[in-house]
């Protein structure tokens, strides 16, 4: 079936296999593999893309629920030389390490500040429980999230 | 030689990594990015028995099921026995592994594998494999290994050990070592304070976030290209020409960036199949574990029953160590001895003591497969050693911290365990060049507060304590390893560097860029870094044994030193002025009369006079590894009620050198602190009696996430290490090591129970509260 959505801002039809297809599977098919597998379990939050603002783990979201809203992937964000505020922020606190959270971790930190501009470490703990990482002990991704609010706040 | 060298540009500078751009943004870098037209999906067919021989195996149903390209077993496989574990050659692990068996040793065995178009349908022609098994009796427990009449789980002929030591498949063992030095048991009898105790410390999973994951295609030539996410690319192409009898020169191998490995990537565990399976349809294959498999089919760190017994001096001197062990490897025996050996070398040294016995077996069960694990089996021992220290500065009435300082080795001292525990075989002789660990011990107690929080009598539900440990790890495996670099210069003044050192994820492309740029005086940013491409870069061993920073890093330095030469003459004809007159800094070199930009140099020599390339290569192995140290701390607040442990704060202070990159060693710290804690506290493999893990999934196997996250504080104490570059050691690995007794130590300070068996879940935090009755007040 095919189904009308807006991704990083732009129409888009979208072959789906059924309703039930996970958005995952459809992404990449799509050429959209930022987003990653790391479960297929919705357990680990590498495949975190936002759905009208709002992360949702895209391994088990049905992608005939995505018809007529607003997919952000991380092509969406910054481009390599052109990068965006958080994902700046991001490299510049060393919270990168093999990458492969990255641009779930990232997305999960864009949805928390659009909604969140300063937020508490606790609430980014909340907030990023959902993405797993396992090389950086999560000490700079909470510093990366810190440092990403400033930069958009044009504080630094 | 303790002194801190800090006057570098570019090296001890926090650089933002040079694949930073294109993992933060999403670009294809990993295997699973990379799909090659009409690439055929592969699927595995797993045993659902511990043990058991495949009588028949009839895939016909599967083989018609359109779609299907290729189904494999045993029968179509070459029969020729090869170890998984990526290490040099020969490799000090037995050869028990085939591509496929007609065997299967565990459950999550392999047991046929499919190629299909897509994925669905592979897994649909797996239904259709009727496979008639002969039932074995499961061997689950490791003490029952050795017994009389225990079933033989490598009963095949080929199982054979490709080096001259102890392998006695026949009995369930797979490695065996002994050690004596001195007269330990002697010394045992004369000691004023002994303390012996069982230590069990269980199976874990790296959960890279990325699961193994390997693509086999053919290039024009009919060459195979196999891209995979591996920390071993040169053990890859070795080891897959063996399985599959052809030779190196048919097989690329390519490691694009890896989602993470912390040892599991040190294994060549699915690269032989999918070979198999591209060679069977002649088409691109690629295989990929689901996060099920990753925890049951690929490689754990390895569980240890540790008897440990030590003996002490009135004076405070250890008198005796005699550490015993039984290793359970699981159903194969990957990095069975080496790992054995690195519980006793890493730990062992650490310590002045003239009496020393070290003595285990590693055996086969019918359990998931143990292979490398960051920490080694240095986590494994840490877990035993760190918490009998607690207890036996208790014993003696000194305070753990003071007396950590004084049992420790020093500066230009050795030991005799560096020069009989090698990897596998005999170890080399060396002495410590550099040791920051006091300065690790007294920062680390200020930061946690040691003196005001330890022993607090306390009443109450919630009751907080501290605890720590002191540890060392190695760098690099001496007189093995060996890594490679090539670098060449461009018109604008860059320089491609092409190293065989494999970054997977730690950031170790970063850090040779540092330090080829601080060697040419230019910047990092002008480094052009490829990586861990059998075609196209120099050998290295990979990334293990905590040895590209500073193995890789020495082959770097000499290429880039030789570069510079280059670089030097040729501004030497251009300036018109002698060698000796010149000086290379920020990418120009300067003479008396005038000065030549790098980019300058570059042209000139390309086109102007005299044209050749700027280029060079050179390769370093090690006759040291100089231990990294490190001393850890831990807050937790134990709610008696429940048994659950909280940890409130957690301090982390290490020398591993100079840190090359310092946002980078913190990383690794960072991680691999969490990583230890998630596997003290909750990390487990839960089996059932038929030997099947119950909880392989995020739900059930839980590891830390952020809302677990306790305030981390790491610190660095330089020290420079006169072997390593720019004085740097390693880094990587050492900080799992001391969770685990750092949190049983911390417990027992809460509440007054030693926990001895990890993890410290609340059930067995509780119990041994229990155990304690009117004792807990």
């Amino acid at each position: 079936m095919k189904i009308e959505t807006f991704i990083n801002e732009e129409k888009k039809k979208l072959n789906i296999k059924g309703y039930t297809e996970p958005l995952l599977d459809v992404l990449r098919r799509h050429g959209y593999i930022g987003a990653k597998e790391g479960c297929r379990q919705g357990q680990c939050g590498a495949c975190v893309v936002l759905i009208n603002g709002l992360a949702v783990n895209s391994c088990i979201y049905p992608a005939g629920r995505t018809s007529g809203k607003k997919i952000t992937t991380i092509e969406g964000l910054g481009k390599p030389n052109n990068l965006d505020k958080i994902q700046q922020a991001y490299l510049e606190t060393g919270a990168v390490q093999c990458g492969y959270c990255t641009p779930g971790m990232v997305l999960s930190t864009k949805s928390l500040l659009d909604k969140n501009p300063m937020p508490k470490d606790e609430e980014i703990k909340l907030a990023l429980d959902g993405n797993l990482c396992r090389c950086t002990g999560y000490v700079k991704i909470i510093d990366a999230v810190k440092l990403a609010a400033k930069k958009l706040q044009g504080k630094k | 030689m303790n002194e801190v060298k800090n006057n570098f540009l570019q090296v001890g500078k926090s650089k933002i990594k040079v694949d930073g751009q294109a993992l933060v943004t999403g670009q294809p870098v990993f295997v699973g990015d990379f799909i090659i037209p009409g690439m055929l999906w592969a699927k595995v067919l797993w045993s659902p028995h511990a043990h058991a021989r495949i009588k028949k195996i009839d895939t016909s149903k599967a083989e018609k099921l359109p779609g299907v390209k290729a189904v494999l077993t045993y029968k179509d496989v070459p029969r020729i026995p090869f170890t998984t574990a990526g290490q040099g050659a020969p490799e000090p692990s037995p050869y028990d592994s085939f591509i496929l068996d007609n065997k299967v040793r565990f459950v999550g065995d392999r047991v046929a594998a499919v190629a299909a178009e897509t994925e669905e349908i592979a897994n649909e022609a797996l239904k259709l494999i009727k496979v008639d098994y002969e039932i074995l009796e499961p061997l689950l427990d490791p003490k029952n290994s050795r017994k009389k009449n225990a079933p033989v789980i490598h009963d095949e002929k080929e199982a054979r050990m490709p080096l001259p030591l102890a392998y006695q498949p026949k009995k369930n063992i797979c490695a065996h070592i002994d050690i004596k030095i001195g007269d330990a048991e002697k010394a045992l009898k004369e000691s004023d304070y002994v303390i012996e105790h069982e230590y069990d410390i269980h199976y874990a999973q790296h959960t890279p976030i990325e699961t193994h994951i390997s693509t086999a295609y053919f290039d024009v030539h009919g060459r195979m290209v196999i891209l995979t996410s591996t920390q071993v690319p040169f053990h890859v192409r070795r080891i897959v020409a063996r399985a599959l009898n052809i030779p190196v020169q048919k097989i690329r191998v390519i490691k694009p960036r890896i989602g993470g490995g912390f040892g599991g990537k040190q294994e060549v565990l699915i690269e032989p199949l999918v070979a198999a399976l591209a060679m069977k349809t002649n088409q691109a294959v690629c295989l990929k574990y689901t996060r099920s498999e990753e925890f049951v089919s690929s490689r754990c760190r390895h569980p240890q029953i540790i008897n440990l017994k030590t003996g002490v001096k009135k004076d405070g001197t250890f008198s005796a160590i005699d550490m015993r062990i039984v290793q359970n490897n699981g159903a194969y025996g990957s990095h069975s001895l080496t790992i054995l050996c690195n519980t006793g070398s890493k730990i062992l040294p650490l310590f002045k003591c003239k009496n020393v016995i070290f003595d285990g077996d590693v055996v086969y069960t019918n359990l998931p497969v143990c292979g490398a694990y960051r920490g080694y089996g240095a986590t494994e021992g840490y877990f035993a050693m760190g918490i009998q220290l607690d207890e036996m500065a208790e014993k003696i009435g000194v305070d753990i911290v003071e007396w950590s300082k004084k049992i420790h080795i020093l500066v230009g001292e050795t030991s005799p365990v560096f020069a009989a525990l090698g990897e596998g075989v005999e170890g080399v002789e060396q002495s410590i060049s550099s040791c920051g660990l006091d300065k690790c011990i007294e920062l680390g107690a200020k930061e946690i507060n040691w003196y005001q929080k330890r022993r607090k009598k306390q009443t109450g539900r919630f009751r907080r304590g501290v605890g720590m440990t002191i540890m060392m790890q190695g760098s690099s495996i001496p007189e093995i390893d060996m890594g490679a670099a090539f670098m060449k210069m461009n018109e604008d003044g860059s320089f491609n560097l092409l190293i065989g050192a494999t970054d997977l994820g730690t950031g170790s492309d970063t850090i040779m860029a540092q330090i080829a740029a601080e060697v040419l005086a230019t910047e990092t940013d002008k480094m052009i870094v490829y990586s861990s491409d059998t075609d196209l870069t120099p050998f290295d061993v990979g990334a293990y044994a905590s040895s590209t920073t500073y193995l890789s890093g020495q082959a770097v330095i000499k290429t880039a030193q030789k570069v510079k030469e280059q670089i030097l003459k040729v501004a030497s004809e251009m300036l018109k002025e002698p060698l000796e007159n010149l000086k290379a800094e920020h990418s120009t070199v300067f003479g008396k009369t005038g000065k030549v930009t790098f980019s300058e140099i570059a042209n000139y020599s390309l086109y102007t006079k005299h044209q050749h390339q700027i280029m060079a290569s050179d390769s370093h192995i090690t006759h040291k590894s100089p231990p990294p140290f490190s001393a850890h701390f831990a807050e937790v607040e134990v709610d008696t009620l429940t048994g659950k442990v909280r940890v409130i704060k957690y301090v982390a202070a290490v020398d591993c050198g100079t840190a090359i990159n310092p946002i980078s060693a913190e990383g690794q710290t960072e991680g691999a602190v969490l990583n230890g804690l998630s596997y003290a506290l909750c990390e487990r493999y839960i089996f059932n009696e038929k030997g099947r893990m119950l909880n392989p999934n995020f739900d059930n196997y839980k590891i830390f996430s952020t809302a677990d996250l306790p305030e981390i504080k790491t610190i660095l104490v330089p020290t420079y290490e006169p072997t390593g570059p720019f004085g740097a050691k390693s880094v990587s690995e050492i900080g799992i090591n001391g969770p685990c007794p750092v949190i049983a130590n911390a417990i027992y300070d809460a509440v007054g129970a030693r926990l001895y068996n990890a993890p410290f879940t609340p059930d067995k935090v509780l119990a041994a509260i229990k155990s304690l009755g009117n004792k807990f007040l």
